[in-house]
């Protein structure tokens, strides 16, 4: 298969003053081209690390990691948008930290956000933004450096139930039209289920990975249209019980 | 734009109204003290020798100004009061980004910058002469002492507060320190940096007077440790009345530019 990531034996221990805390016991996957894998576990599990260990902001503590000279975009929860920056310069970020910032690579960008409903917005600063319309230019700006995996960090949680939903549908048809692989960290069962391929269930802290389900949904279509699907309820059931959640 | 509601046209009205009141109370409180100050002096309610009054102030001053000696003390001053206050302000923010840039280091000053910052540097005055001479050059090791430490620790504080977020979207981008430091730590900053320079500048001011008052044949403060020799009450009120003035238009113009560079930056 053409995996264009694995991840073998995962280990990941944090050091604080008060100790050491084991957040990654043992966590292996792989990753298909195009595909969309979300990772869900309880609150506090590890998986966010995950994702820092593959963007390189965290060391590991031991494992394997073999991307094969793939690009990563990361996607944070805070959209981070610069105040001081319109939303167009705000996209250029990442292309002038790798002093790309030529003409051709602005008028992409121009192009990405005329495509993806932002043609009005990009002289504006982003105070006069929506939440919703912000992690729209968030993405853009992370697509725009072309990278070939993107790593989505609870990207959606900050925003309100409805923008959610939206963005999800969003944030899904753009991914497919662009041919992204895409990894999504979530606590969001119904939001896992209706964007995924395939949905990797963590465990507790240490985490290790408890299961791996493969969505294979009937008549699958947008995320929004996904909900509807009969097998819909039957996924969030098992893994509602596979997060095991106690409080 | 004539297209507002009526609702509306009645806000700005109302702004504007509450506008007006702020600067003709502001005008009125100015001339009323001067008003009471003068003839509470005229009639001997108190005694004018000792505190002098405003048509006496008006008087020195014109007298100075005849003298050719009125700008020349203000020119000093405010001369002195710039220069110290470029060097602080290089100074404090060159300190600040070697201190964000190397943490540790912040960590291992961080009390002698306090200390520092705190000690009553009037107490320094007569060191002051000897270490740096009886010249221009004491005023300004003075104010620096003075504006220093607090513009360092003013930028540092901001530098270190920048939104940890920004850092950590430019490490995502494999953003290098100095492309952390132009792009989010500096930018983020700007309004910080103002306000140390407004600190700054009030500093910059009370130094040069200080040093003034140690050691100079010209300038403010020399203006009013003379008068206060010789026992011209008129001549230091003067003094100070002109430093009022001087020290609110340079608070007006930093002000001026802060409110500048927010509408530039569509703040």
């Amino acid at each position: 298969m053409n995996n264009i990531l694995e991840v073998k034996n995962l280990k990941k221990t944090f050091h604080t003053k008060d100790g050491e805390i084991q957040a990654l016991e043992n966590v292996s996957f792989e990753l298909k081209d195009q595909e969309f894998v979300s990772i869900i576990g309880p609150s506090g599990c590890g998986k966010s690390t995950i994702l820092s260990i593959l963007a390189n902001l965290e060391p590991k503590s031991s494992g394997t990691i073999n991307i094969k000279d793939k690009k990563i975009g990361y996607m944070l929860q805070q959209d981070s948008l610069f105040e001081w920056k319109t939303v167009l310069e705000n996209c250029m970020l990442g292309l002038e930290l790798e002093k790309k910032a030529t003409k051709e690579n602005k008028e992409k960008v121009i192009k990405l956000l005329e495509t993806y409903g932002l043609k009005d917005f990009i002289n504006e600063y982003p105070n006069h933004l929506s939440g919703g319309m912000r992690q729209r230019v968030a993405l853009i700006r992370t697509l725009a450096t072309t990278p070939d995996i993107l790593l989505l960090d609870e990207a959606l949680s900050a925003l309100d139930y409805q923008s959610r939903l939206a963005i999800s549908d969003d944030i899904y048809k753009i991914m497919k039209k662009e041919k992204k692989t895409v990894i999504m960290v979530t606590h969001d069962i119904a939001e896992a289920i209706s964007m995924s391929d395939r949905i990797i269930v963590l465990s507790k802290r240490p985490a290790i990975v408890k299961k791996i389900y493969d969505i294979n949904l009937s008549n699958k279509s947008t995320p929004i249209e996904n909900r509807k699907c009969k097998e819909f309820s039957i996924l969030y059931d098992k893994i509602w019980r596979d997060l095991d959640v106690h409080i | 734009m004539s297209t507002y509601s009526k609702e509306h046209k009645l806000y700005l009205q109302k702004q504007k109204k509450e506008k007006r009141l702020v600067t003709i109370s502001r005008l009125m409180i100015v001339i009323l003290f001067l008003v009471i100050w003068e003839l509470l002096s005229k009639y001997n309610v108190i005694n004018s020798f000792l505190s002098s009054r405003p048509s006496e102030v008006l008087k020195t001053i014109i007298t100075l100004w005849q003298e050719n000696t009125l700008f020349m003390h203000i020119g000093i001053t405010i001369y002195e009061v710039l220069l110290s206050f470029a060097i602080a302000t290089i100074i404090g923010f060159v300190v600040a980004t070697i201190l964000w840039r190397y943490e540790i280091l912040a960590k291992i000053i961080d009390p002698f910058l306090t200390i520092l910052n705190s000690l009553p540097k009037v107490a320094l005055g007569p060191l002051i002469i000897i270490w740096v001479g009886a010249s221009i050059n004491s005023i300004i090791f003075m104010s620096l002492l003075i504006s220093t430490f607090i513009t360092i620790i003013t930028i540092y504080q901001g530098f270190k507060k920048t939104p940890t977020t920004y850092i950590t979207l430019l490490k995502t981008m494999n953003a290098n320190n100095i492309q952390i430091f132009t792009k989010a730590v500096l930018p983020s900053n700007i309004p910080t940096i103002l306000n140390a320079l407004k600190i700054n500048i009030s500093m910059s001011l009370i130094g040069v007077i200080m040093g003034e008052l140690l050691v100079s044949k010209s300038g403010l403060g020399y203006l009013i440790m003379y008068g206060s020799q010789v026992f011209n009450i008129n001549m230091v009120i003067t003094g100070v009345v002109i430093l009022g003035i001087i020290s609110y238009i340079m608070y007006f113009l930093v002000e001026y530019l802060e409110n500048y560079i927010k509408r530039k930056r569509g703040l």
